[in-house]
């Protein structure tokens, strides 16, 4: 029997009221680029995970820990999950 | 008792501690692998300046789950003094010892240069010898060093009167001007500017020597 594989991806992004002075630098160059009318750029990471588990609850119990303990600061980051089974 | 130095894998501030605490105050200090576990025999613990695992992830996030730092937080725990310095700063946040996080400075430049710095609160043996509202000068070396907070911490903060120190002209962004806080009870202290860079006449100031003077007083 073979445990099943689950692959996730965690969206790290600073909370709102945490300024992004790289996604404001990115901003500015948009601009130099000629593309006109971004308002708002905010950058993020992306954590792309392969885990083994039971089932999906354990999976996402798992991602979920990782989730607040590593991936993300809450102090400063928010994260969300996106959970797919392979 | 000695000081202990922890070293991480990318710590390049942890010579610099030892040569201003040996070297310059006298002091008996040890360096320690972040893979042990033994803090014995230590008065107090300093987290140096560098880049801890590459900084990946986040600014300490992985140096945080260290061997070391699980003695940490007992040593802290029971009124051990620890410095976190620059990225040993960033580390204690992490870890929880300290409040807070520290972002990316405000204009995105690695900022090297000399910080005028306000002693905010003399509260804590660390700073004690500097008269408060006195005034030092401390090298600042640092990326992410821009201090931030929730209003409901930065309140606690003052309430606990935790700020030790405030940049004069705030070079990176910080909440309130903060460059170092200390935990409520005062041993634990984290600043982003570096006292062991100013302890050797020959490289320039002597500002930082009262402060790692206090590691074993």
């Amino acid at each position: 029997m073979t445990v099943p594989r689950f692959q996730a991806r965690v969206l790290v992004r600073l909370r709102p009221s945490v300024l992004d002075p790289a996604g404001e630098a990115a901003r500015g160059a948009a601009a130099r680029l000629g593309v006109d009318g971004v308002s708002k750029l905010r950058i993020g990471k992306a954590v792309e995970l392969e885990l083994e588990a039971t089932d999906a609850d354990e999976a996402r119990r798992r991602i979920e820990l990782l989730s607040d303990r590593l991936f993300a600061n809450p102090v400063i980051e928010d994260w969300s999950l996106e959970l797919l089974d392979s | 008792m000695s000081i202990g130095v922890i070293v991480f894998p990318g710590s390049n501030c942890d010579r610099d501690v030892v040569w201003a605490t040996q070297g310059c105050l006298g002091l008996p200090t040890r360096r320690i692998w972040h893979e042990e576990t033994d803090l014995s025999g230590l008065e107090a613990v300093v987290l140096p300046g560098g880049f801890s695992y590459g900084d990946y992830l986040r600014c300490g996030a992985i140096a945080r789950f260290a061997p070391a730092l699980r003695s940490l937080v007992d040593f802290a725990e029971k009124g051990g003094r620890v410095l976190g310095i620059c990225n040993g700063f960033q580390v204690l946040t992490e870890l929880g010892l300290l409040p807070g996080a520290l972002t990316r400075n405000r204009d995105l430049h690695f900022i090297c240069e000399d910080a005028n710095l306000t002693v905010v609160s003399d509260r804590s043996a660390w700073l004690q010898d500097y008269s408060a509202t006195g005034q030092l000068t401390l090298p600042i070396a640092h990326g992410e060093g821009r201090y931030q907070c929730s209003e409901e911490t930065f309140r606690q903060l003052q309430d606990d009167d935790a700020i030790a120190l405030r940049y004069g002209k705030n070079p990176n962004g910080s909440v309130g001007d903060i460059a170092g806080i200390t935990n409520p009870r005062g041993n634990v202290l984290g600043l982003m500017p570096h006292p062991e860079r100013a302890c050797d006449p020959a490289t320039g100031g002597v500002d930082g020597r009262a402060m790692l003077q206090a590691l074993m007083n």
